[in-house]
């Protein structure tokens, strides 16, 4: 599918959607159902609805209907006023959006009108540092090279400047011109995709020959994007409104599930379960001791014959009186402990980065317990472990190693003197150092030159070459590039750039030598890419040996290589590559294609490595989490060499006596199973034995198992605690992290770079280190932090806090909702099986949302251990990670505990309050305090640590227990009038609570 | 390349040591940092007293609440047993064995029974009479409910039934004052109290709880078209006095919470002598039979726990003991079996 945008043609009408951006989920007039409809459609809210429908019915309904509908009330009006208001804040800066004024071209002549009237087809104006409309295509700017600079922080999270230039066939015309302008865009169907536009533009006359241009994302201005550093820029607007590139993306992530609430909501289940399974029992037994005995009961009156449907009225009953089983209050308290867990990692000083100043941040509120739950955490490498603080360290060049001594290739006085005597070889070696890249200069007014770069290898590698007196000086749009050597000055052509990918692994650039006219490729990338492309007969041996004494040191190592090409060998070539570049479809795989051709019979430069430090506390962190039995797998992008010593580096494997490497490898899938096959039969082997085994996979190979032998490679993954898998693509990252997730493992992704955003959104959760690359794995993931040292803390502390203070609130939530649950079972024992509500309509609801909710919820401020003697023994988090602290055991014995102290509570206060004092009100009310006294000393016991907070919050609740039934007392019409302050007066009643609470202690 | 990698992280240190005069110069001039906000809440570290159960503590506690809990068990089980009670179950001894039912649906019986007792303990006056019947759901859901709290509260809500089904209205549809089933099954027997021969008066006056004397029956309410349905349920009503002064109904209708119940009868305020003849003469009017409930007559005085009830003062005496025998047991187990407190090796992993 395509669309054609025909230009600035008022004539050709097409039924594309204005520029209308609508960002709202709800309108004026569908607010109520649509949102009522999404709130029904969880299982909890359906059955809260159909209980408090049933109570509407009052023939059966135990209690008043208000102390169902109350709550759920004030629980939906909490939620849509919450969407409401988010809605209406979008709606507002939709509203601001749409009206602003922005310059358009209409009938020759600009106008101003609302962003919201533009039109797909309008050549659409924008000044410095105004925000882009919508997504278009750059016909003219003011800068006279045909580029401009663009801020897409909005759009990718980069803050960079990123260079946006005019297609070839646009340069050169001016602002008169422009105006004019008439052509067709051919593009595709609006997608989501912010790095890609495939599309092509065609001038019609008399601008320009018939000739079709490709366009690709960098003749493009996108929807919330800035234009900074360049007076003006016009465009052709592509995609309006909600088509955009932006408008798209947007969209609600899947929620992710933590593997508490799956728990919880299995426990939901089961308790509804046991519910109907009672409310069968009972009701039944109900129906029978009415026709047995209750007819007997003269007083009671009941009818001979009945409607049918008074077989159904007592099951009914006990369905309604079972229906607080299910605590209403649940999911509330959930959600307000969670969100303050969320705030609590937000607000956290500790793992507050000063160096970048990036305060940890958790954009998803919900998942902190499953931090506590981790088992497996996939890593990406550099600018994770690393600091990706990259500088150039050593180089070989034509066979001679250079920075071996010091350590540091810039400080060789060999380098230097090479350099100050012009050697061909490390002049050229330079020149590519200097060229082959996409760095943008940058001159400052006073002169200084600075280098904007999106890849940190060639910032280190345009520095070097730079402090080494190659200085590249200036880099225009797409064509001229200048160098400054020992005060020469080249100009260069850039004719083409081969881009980089991560298939590819290398990016090459044809340069013309303004001066000879020589044409030439330059190329830099990973050894195994460019190595294989040596020219027959090239000596390449003294090169991988310094790349595997490179890599041994833990260094970054990219190979260089240039060749001349001849003229008519480019121009043919550079055919093929247009016309690769305006495919519109498999744009990337024909583009890959055609590079292919030219990329051979390189003369290989040399090799420079790169370091990478460390980052501080790196080893630390990941011995500790390791302590707590967390298994690490390192994914990277790197190569094997340099993957193991990092990984050594960071006590991530121990070196030979004490751990060991198995290794599979192999070019051909006979030999991949092979060497699979060896390293599961090893590990099956040394299983039990203490030492540490780690297995290594290279890219090539992960890419055959997952295709050939995913089971046995499953089972190497379940016994294997630590992995390192290099020269991995970002597909194969998340496959790992599915296939862990397969075998029912909680994993956490982490990492900094755009390549580890699907990992970091395929793994249960996913956390951005805010670093270098940019923000792109930051915004995609769950939680964001500056270093990865403070993954430790974000683990062992807030992981295992929310965990701990989850298992309990949720166990507790139920505990005391079956606890008042219970005694209503026993009391129907006791009232003819018929469903009698022992307690007050009043009563049930305060018990359910207010007295037994509020004091739990200081648990977010519990802390079971120090975080200093967790971080001391982080074996205790296995606790978490093995899920002892909610399981069905636990629950089971929380289910327990609230029937026996249901029993308890019950025998005592009949027995207590028996003949003459069994009065209804009275005796629901010890009953109800018995419950009360014995709530708060179950809180009391079940917390560990008491800040001032939660001795308010349990003894203020307390006492507000009795201040408010004490003030009921004092009302004539209510059922309770004076029943509290008799109570309070008769000594009997303190005894019998006195007695209650010792309960909990057996 | 250790040395190499040591020679990093020692550099690392010196560059963190740089930033401290750094930072000083950022607080100088307000410069805007996204630093957290120190407070001890944000940071969870808001002071906590962190109470450890340590062996000590517990022993304690067990000891305490021993120590505590066996002498009000022993104070509530003498005041308990202070309470002298006579209970006299006389609804089998009142009827012809055979067809009790029918004897007691016959209005034109003769119900009067005459029961004995001999009172063993000297009685304190005022002596409570209540009646205790067993077996009896005043807390069943059809009958809990049938009442109209309004009706019986203002004059102008009398025709409020609607709750009082099937005791709600007349056949002609005259609203029933007081209506529903717990007014209608209003307890019907009576007792006439003789000591030693001599008629003593049981008051009946202030036998119901004043608040609602005052708030839930109203003053200017008086019964009517009260049991005049083709079903008689318990008592008739005297249609000119006000439901406020209707004590026996105001009681009645203190609905129990138990099947077993006594209420107040009335109060004998004289004092009874020990191996003094009760002689009661009962109206046995109160169906009972048909559904095999009992009936009986209970004199008894009163202490501060209230009527005679032994149960409170066992329950402490058995808490009591248990927490001293805990108490010693723990005591013994840590003398014996004593375990250094907080130490790791004890941990799971360590182990």
């Amino acid at each position: 599918m395509k669309r054609f945008v025909y230009i600035n043609d008022e004539s050709y009408q097409n039924d594309y959607c204005d520029n209308q951006i609508s960002n709202t989920k709800y309108t004026l007039w569908n607010f109520l159902p649509k949102n009522l409809w999404e709130q029904f459609r969880r299982f909890m809210n359906q059955y809260f609805l159909l209980i408090a429908c049933l109570q509407l019915w009052s023939l059966i309904t135990p209690v008043n209907p208000a102390s169902t509908w109350g709550p759920l009330i004030v629980i939906f009006a909490v939620s849509a006023t919450k969407e409401a208001w988010d809605d209406y804040n979008r709606y507002i800066s939709d509203k601001q959006a749409n009206e602003k004024k922005v310059w358009i071209v209409k009938n020759g002549a600009r106008k101003h009108i609302q962003a919201q009237d533009i039109r797909v087809g309008n050549i659409v104006w924008i000044r410095e540092n105004e925000e882009v409309p919508c997504d278009l295509v750059l016909t003219g700017t003011s800068e006279p090279q045909g580029i401009c600079h663009v801020e897409t922080a909005a759009l990718d999270g980069e803050i960079d400047l990123k260079t946006r230039v005019i297609p070839t066939t646009c340069i050169g015309l001016d602002s008169e011109q422009l105006h004019k302008i008439k052509g067709v865009i051919e593009c595709p169907i609006p997608d989501k995709d912010i790095r890609r536009f495939d599309a092509n533009i065609r001038l019609f006359p008399p601008f320009i020959d018939n000739d079709i241009c490709p366009l690709t994302i960098n003749n493009t201005l996108l929807q919330s994007c800035y234009l900074r550093n360049t007076e003006w820029a016009c465009g052709v607007a592509v995609y309006t409104g909600n088509e955009t590139k932006l408008g798209m993306s947007r969209g609600v992530p899947e929620p992710k599930l933590t593997a508490m609430d799956a728990m919880i909501d299995k426990l939901t289940g089961a308790i509804f379960l046991f519910q109907l399974a009672v409310v069968v029992v009972l009701g039944s037994a109900g129906n029978v001791w009415k026709d047995t005995e209750a007819r007997k009961q003269w007083y009671v009156k009941y009818d001979d014959d009945e409607p049918w449907y008074q077989i159904l009225v007592i099951p009914l009953r006990f369905e309604l009186l079972c229906s607080i089983m299910i605590p209403i209050s649940i999911k509330v308290s959930l959600d307000f402990v969670k969100s303050m867990y969320a705030k609590f990692i937000d607000w956290d000083e500790e793992i507050y980065d000063q160096e970048t100043d990036t305060p940890a941040h958790a954009a998803n509120t919900a998942i902190s317990e499953d931090l506590g739950q981790v088992e497996y955490i996939l890593t990406d490498k550099t600018g994770t472990l690393t600091e990706n603080k990259m500088i150039f360290r050593r180089c070989c060049i034509a066979g001679t190693l250079y920075g071996n001594e010091s350590g540091d290739a810039l400080k060789d006085i060999e380098l230097l003197n090479a350099v100050a005597d012009n050697s061909p070889h490390v002049i050229k070696f330079l020149t590519v150092m200097a060229l082959c890249n996409t760095v943008i200069p940058i001159k400052s007014p006073s002169g200084t030159i600075s280098y904007k770069a999106q890849s940190q290898d060639e910032d280190a590698l345009v520095n070097a070459a730079s402090n080494l007196h190659v200085v590249l000086v200036s880099k225009n749009g797409n064509n001229a590039a200048e160098i400054h050597f020992n005060r020469r000055v080249i100009q260069y052509e850039i004719l083409d750039i081969l881009e980089f990918t991560s298939d590819r692994k290398r990016m090459s650039i044809v340069i013309s030598d303004s001066q000879s006219g020589k044409i030439f490729l330059l190329s830099k990338g990973a050894d195994e890419a460019i190595l294989p492309l040596a020219y027959c007969g090239q000596q390449i041996k003294t090169f991988v040996d310094a790349v595997d004494k490179y890599a041994q040191l833990g260094l970054r190592t990219l190979c260089l290589g240039w060749r001349e090409l001849s003229l008519e060998e480019y121009l043919e070539w550079s055919r093929l590559f247009k016309e690769a570049n305006s495919a519109l479809v498999d744009r990337e795989w024909k583009v890959a294609e055609v590079c292919q051709k030219l990329e051979h019979t390189l003369d290989i430069l040399g090799i420079s490595a790169i370091e990478d430090r460390l980052q501080d506390g790196v080893p630390e962190t990941i011995e500790i989490l390791r302590q707590s039995g967390i298994n690490f797998w390192m994914l990277t992008g790197d190569k094997q060499s340099t993957a193991i010593q990092i990984a050594l580096l960071c006590n991530l494997i121990s070196s030979e006596p004490k751990g060991q490497l198995l290794y599979i490898n192999g070019k051909t899938e006979d030999e991949v199973a092979r060497s699979l096959e060896r390293v599961l039969l090893t590990m099956r082997i040394t299983s039990s034995e203490p030492k540490e085994l780690a297995f290594v996979v290279d890219g090539w190979a992960l890419e055959i198992i997952l295709t050939r032998y995913k089971e046995a490679f499953t089972e190497l993954a379940v016994l294997s605690k630590t992995a390192i898998c290099c020269r991995v693509t970002p597909s194969q990252k998340a496959q790992l992290v599915k296939l862990l997730k397969s075998c029912d493992y909680r994993t956490l992704a982490i990492g900094d770079g755009g390549n580890d955003v699907r990992m970091i959104q395929q793994a249960h959760i996913g956390v951005g280190i805010s670093g270098r690359e940019g923000l792109q794995a930051a915004r995609a993931a769950d939680y964001s932090i500056g270093k990865f040292r403070f993954l430790k803390r974000l683990i062992l502390v807030h992981g295992r806090y929310s965990y701990n203070r989850t298992a309990f609130l949720s166990q507790y939530s139920f505990y005391k909702s079956l606890l008042i649950c219970f005694i209503q079972i026993l009391f129907s024992f006791v009232s003819g099986i018929a469903g009698t509500s022992l307690f007050n309509s009043v009563s049930l609801m305060a018990y359910n949302v207010f007295y037994t909710s509020i004091p739990v919820l200081t648990t977010v401020l519990d802390k079971d251990l120090s975080e200093k003697t967790v971080t001391q023994n982080p074996e205790i988090l296995l606790y978490c990670q093995a899920g002892r602290l909610l399981n069905p055991s636990t629950f089971a014995g929380w289910f327990g505990r609230s029937l026996y102290h249901a029993i308890v509570v019950f025998l005592i206060t009949i027995h207590a309050y028996a003949n003459e004092k069994s009065e209804m009100e009275e005796l629901s009310m010890v009953a109800l305090s018995g419950s009360i006294w014995l709530q708060a000393f179950v809180v009391t016991l079940e917390m560990s640590s008491f800040t001032f907070l939660q001795f308010l919050a349990i003894w203020g609740n307390f006492a507000a227990f009795y201040v408010i039934n004490l003030c009921i007392s004092t009302i004539p019409t209510a059922g309770m009038y004076t029943i509290m302050f008799r109570l309070c007066r008769q000594p009997s009643y303190w005894i019998t609570m006195l007695v209650s609470i010792t309960i909990m202690f057996f | 390349f250790i040395f190499d990698f040591f020679n990093a992280r020692l550099h690392f240190g010196c560059s963190r040591m740089q930033m401290y005069p750094l930072e000083m110069e950022g607080n100088s001039n307000p410069k805007t940092t996204n630093k957290p906000k120190y407070s001890k809440f944000t940071q969870q570290e808001l002071p906590a007293c962190k109470p450890l159960l340590t062996p000590e503590i517990v022993i304690a506690a067990f000891a305490l609440i021993g120590a505590l809990f066996v002498p009000i068990g022993l104070a509530s089980l003498h005041a308990s047993r202070q309470v002298v009670e006579l209970v006299h179950r006389y609804d089998a001894s009142c009827v012809p064995v055979d067809d009790k039912v029918g004897f007691i649906q016959n209005s034109r019986t003769d119900k009067t029974c005459t029961v004995t007792m001999t009172v063993p303990k000297y009685m304190k006056s005022p002596i409570h009479v209540y009646y205790l019947i067993d077996g009896f759901y005043q807390n069943h859901r059809r009958y809990v409910r049938s009442r109209s709290d309004k009706q019986l509260r203002y004059k102008s809500a009398a025709h409020l039934t609607s709750d009082c089904v099937p005791e709600g209205d007349t056949a002609d549809h005259a609203p029933i004052v007081p209506c529903g089933l717990v007014a209608w099954s209003l307890f019907n027997d009576t007792y006439t109290v003789r000591v030693n021969g001599v008629v003593t008066q049981v008051n009946k006056k202030d036998i119901a709880w004043k608040s609602d004397k005052n708030n839930k029956f109203g003053k200017n309410i008086y019964p009517s078209n009260f049991q005049k349905g083709r079903l008689i349920g318990g008592a008739t009503l005297n249609e000119s006095i006000p439901l406020s002064e209707q004590e026996d109904l105001i009681v009645w209708m203190r609905t129990a919470a138990l099947p077993t119940f006594r209420k107040l009868y009335g109060r004998i305020e004289k004092d009874i002598n020990a191996n003094d003849n009760v002689t009661v003469v009962i109206q046995n009017n109160y169906n009972t039979y048909s559904f095999g409930g009992s009936k009986a007559l209970v004199l008894s005085t009163a202490s501060w726990i209230g009527g005679k009830n032994n149960f409170i003062g066992i329950a402490y005496l058995t808490i009591g003991g248990l927490c001293l025998s805990l108490a010693m047991g723990f005591l013994v187990l840590y003398m014996v079996k004593r375990r250094n407190f907080g130490d790791p090796s004890n941990l799971s992993w360590n182990r």
